[in-house]
């Protein structure tokens, strides 16, 4: 479908080699319903949802207030932890309330949204670019990122300047344009019509990152891409990023796999890729970074790609954040889709309505009839055939993984590796059993994590009780040391003080002399013990007076016999 | 607006199942025909035989445990099961044998264990063992090839054979191994064997018109046929090449040492790879992914295991073919070998 690529195969200052990814699928690629078509811009909305949450990380929070006239690019939540995204608006309009609305997320959860209308003017707010961004600080630049709200744009959304300031050694930054998802044709799109836009972006992620290389993926079903960024490459004479051109194979597109077929580098297992000093960002991304740098524009709008045959006008389109889907589909003429998919048909997620809003991670927007992507039969035994050990480009077992995961032996699936699992989804589509691998893989990896984090929980609840424990036992061996030191000062005080002493041996001599007169009254008489009849009768008496005397006490009011106990003692 | 929910991925290959199990039947058709052109009409009885009461007894079973019928009999794996056994028996043995080796293969041997995908063991190769120690005289007994006799056995004379245990002239299988029809005799493997045996040298042993041919009488084409259908499995990839290049290269490897140390004691590597059940076993029997080890390294282990077995039974063992008794011993070491061959993961670098 290619034709020759008038483009060498690899280069511009040349990288020694490609990897073969191991495993992979091949779908049919279906980007020829959308691609053809340059990138079109939607008529405005009546009404913008712009959700605080449209990344990874917590959400921003909003700054605006219902009824304020907001301007186009000005900020209406803020990230508060550093760690997230700030969000803009997308249009000059008036804020009409901040409240709960549908996120564009797995879930179908709300949240914190602000409903923006547009008042038809897009009235940008004042806002300058860095026009010499190739010799400004670092420092600047990446403020400017954050600044901007942006995040990885590939569907991700990952907050770009977070990733930025990682602070690994790094040695080489890759620009992902394999886009290997079926369908999706938004970052061919890009690279076509703003190629330019994406070699400036990646020469500033560049000079933020302090790296001397620059590799560009992208597969070569896109030749019209790739034509146009070595156009752009040669116009800016830039000489430290070399293009690739790899071949189409779903997911080479995958951050891991991606590096692997530049590099020849595997990110070890459950560490990010700036360990082995390589950083990845998408090429919309990249853009977007010289849009907020160059213009000073933040983030307000992406392209996402309209497809599937339920789609009479399928295309790209340059969409405000916010934009309900249903707005995008009336556009494109959509009618006798069964679903609607953001993403592409092996890692898309189902919406459950079309009020749902465009966000920065919505590359595609994708609605299939019922012929066109039927529903999967029901799934039939394994017969472990191994098709998903050919097909999986992490180098897994799934047959395995997915007989210990229905199982429930979680310990053997994480011997095989479970959690290098990415969920491309490449086992379950050459799967002739039907079985919903990923899905399964899915439930072990949440069911492992709750019981890792129960685990944490109890083992963080026992070591509090024992650290209690050890404090509460030195506290009492030291209160013990404090009284045994203080006694021993005291005694030697004494020692040392012959008044004292001699004080104290004068009170023990005066309490000798007293002790016979303070025992007499306890002691018997001395003529009842001469005569053992009369000191009975004298013990009964006795006996008898003081069981009345209790009764009497017994009687009396009990503020009498408080007030009894209050009195001084004799 | 109601919208489906489904979870990624939502695009599947188009092939089933069914479609797979289907291609092996289709792939098994060169070998059958070889064998039918070699041995005649007792071929397709047996064949007929074993999937009618493999699809029977599956049927009954499922009933029995009260699970959905239609699904488990479109999958076509108890068709595979009678096909693979009815093409392992001896053409002319009783037709109580087909049919008490395939209803036992089905049950016992899959449907015990859970049914389809659950079964350690190859249940077509634990029906035909069943039947080699149960029944060795009606094992044994092969057919002569029909190129062989001077006047071929006919349609009527085998279906007498089969079913009431004599020909039209009383002829039973032993009679008929000395006579005038010498309709049936050993099998090349079992004569040499035997001729070895009793002190004879290879080639007196292999002096006899059932072992002319680079590989036995007829059993060349037939092990031929099969493995032509088998490359066809191979490439289709419903059988890993792993298993049979494991496995033929092992019977390779110690065919060749050995004829070379002794070639007057020993069969040749060629004798050995084109006779007998070799290429149906490594290809058809030998790959049933179900019951074979599933890593890439455990594959060719499993095959190699397999090839060295066979070499071994043949050579050294009491029966004059080993691929059953192979292939059950490899099943139960592919867990084993599936735990011992985790590959690598991503990530995982040089790290054991």
């Amino acid at each position: 479908m290619s034709p020759a690529a008038p483009t060498p195969n690899l280069g511009y200052g040349g990288i020694s080699r490609l990897w073969t990814m191991p495993g992979g699928v091949h779908p049919p690629e279906q980007k020829d319903q959308s691609n053809s078509t340059p990138i079109q811009s939607l008529p405005l909305p009546r009404r913008l949802y712009i959700p605080m949450d449209q990344h990874a990380g917590a959400p921003a929070l909003p700054v605006v207030s219902a009824g304020e006239r907001v301007l186009k690019g000005q900020l209406i939540g803020r990230d508060a932890t550093g760690r997230g995204g700030n969000v803009h608006a997308s249009t000059s309009g008036t804020v009409q309330a901040i409240t709960e609305h549908t996120l564009c997320h797995p879930s179908g959860l709300t949240g914190t949204s602000v409903i923006l209308e547009p008042d038809g003017e897009e009235c940008w707010f004042a806002h300058a670019g860095i026009p010499d961004y190739l010799a400004a600080a670092p420092e600047a630049l990446l403020e400017r990122v954050r600044e901007a709200g942006i995040v990885g744009l590939g569907g991700a959304g990952f907050p770009t300047a977070a990733k930025l300031a990682q602070g690994n050694a790094l040695h080489t930054l890759i620009l992902n344009g394999a886009e290997c998802e079926p369908y999706i044709s938004c970052d061919d799109r890009l690279m076509r019509e703003r190629a330019a836009e994406v070699v400036e972006g990646g020469r500033i992620l560049m000079r933020i990152l302090g790296v001397e290389r620059c590799l560009i993926g992208v597969e070569d079903n896109k030749p019209e891409a790739i034509e146009a960024l070595w156009t752009a490459l040669r116009a800016s004479g830039e000489e430290r990023m070399h293009l690739a051109t790899l071949p189409t194979r779903y997911p080479s597109g995958g951050q891991k796999q991606l590096i692997y077929i530049l590099t020849g580098q595997e990110v070890p297992s459950g560490k990010r890729s700036s360990t082995i000093g390589v950083l990845m960002h998408n090429v919309m991304t990249a853009a977007a970074v010289y849009r907020a740098v160059a213009r000073g524009e933040p983030l307000v709008s992406r392209i996402v790609t309209v497809t599937g045959a339920g789609i009479g006008l399928p295309g790209n389109y340059e969409v405000l954040l916010g934009t309900p889907m249903a707005d995008l589909l009336n556009a494109s003429n959509a009618h006798g889709f069964h679903k609607l998919i953001v993403g592409g048909p092996m890692m898309g997620f189902t919406l459950r309505d079309a009020k749902t809003p465009v966000t920065k991670i919505a590359n595609c927007l994708l609605a299939p009839t019922m012929a066109e992507l039927p529903p999967p039969p029901n799934a039939k035994p394994c017969i472990r055939c191994g098709l998903c050990v050919d097909a999986c480009p992490a180098k897994l077992l799934p047959q395995q993984l997915f007989w210990f995961a229905r199982a429930g032996e979680d310990h053997k699936a994480v011997k095989h590796h479970l959690f290098d699992c990415i969920e491309c989804g490449a086992c379950a589509y050459v799967c002739p059993s039907d079985i919903p691998l990923v899905s399964y893989y899915r439930v072990a990896k949440d069911r492992i994590r709750a019981e890792r984090e129960a685990k944490r929980q109890a083992e963080h609840a026992r070591r509090r009780f024992e650290a209690r424990e050890a404090r509460l036992a030195r506290e009492a061996a030291e209160k013990a040391e404090r009284l045994k030191r203080a006694t021993e000062a005291r005694r030697a005080e004494l020692a040392a003080n012959p008044e004292a002493q001699a004080a104290i041996a004068a009170a023990l001599a005066r309490s000798q002399a007293a002790e016979p007169a303070a025992v007499e009254p306890v002691a018997a008489p001395p003529e009842a013990a001469a005569d053992p009849a009369a000191a009975r009768k004298a013990e009964i008496a006795a006996a008898i007076a003081r069981a009345k005397a209790r009764k009497t006490q017994g009687a009396v009011p009990a503020e009498t016999s408080d007030s009894h106990k209050d009195e001084p003692a004799p | 607006m109601s919208l489906a929910y489904a979870p990624s991925p939502h695009k599947s290959k188009a092939e089933n199942l069914g479609a797979f199990m289907r291609q092996v039947v289709w792939a098994a058709v060169p070998g059958a025909v070889a064998l039918f052109w070699a041995f005649g009409w007792g071929v397709v009885f047996q064949v007929w035989m074993c999937c009618f009461t493999a699809i029977a007894t599956e049927a009954l079973v499922l009933a029995l445990r009260r699970r959905p019928i239609r699904p488990a009999l479109t999958d076509c794996t108890a068709l595979v099961t009678g096909v693979l056994l009815g093409l392992a028996l001896p053409p002319y043995a009783p037709w109580w044998c087909a049919v008490f080796g395939s209803g036992f293969a089905i049950l016992f041997g899959k449907q015990v264990y859970g049914g389809m995908g659950f079964n350690p063991f190859n249940p077509a190769m634990l029906g035909y063992v069943l039947l080699l120690v149960s029944f060795p005289v009606q094992m044994t007994i092969w057919a002569t090839p029909l190129d062989l006799v001077q006047r071929p056995m006919g349609l009527w004379d085998g279906l007498s054979l089969v079913w009431l245990g004599e020909t039209t002239n009383h002829e039973t299988l032993v009679s008929l191994h000395s006579g005038i029809d010498a309709w049936t005799s050993a099998s090349p493997l079992d004569h040499v064997k035997t001729q070895l045996g009793q002190g004879y040298s290879l080639s007196e042993a292999l002096d006899t018109p059932i072992a002319r041919g680079f590989s036995g009488f007829s059993w060349e084409w037939v092990n031929l046929a099969f493995g032509l259908g088998g490359l066809y499995l191979c490439v289709r990839k419903i059988a890993d090449w792993r298993i049979p290049a494991g496995m033929l290269a092992a019977l390779f490897v110690l065919a060749s040492g050995f004829s070379l140390t002794d070639s007057d004691r020993y069969t040749g590597p060629i004798f050995q790879l084109f006779n007998g059940a070799t290429m149906l076993g490594a290809f058809f029997i030998a790959t049933d992914p179900v019951t074979a080890a599933t890593t890439p390294r455990g594959r060719w282990l499993f095959g190699i295991g397999i090839g060295v077995l066979v070499y071994v039974i043949r050579t050294f063992g009491g029966y004059p073919d080993g691929m059953a008794f192979a292939v059950l011993l490899m099943n139960l070491a592919a867990p084993t070998l599936d735990y011992l061959t985790i590959p690598t993961a991503y990530g995982h670098g040089e790290e054991p």
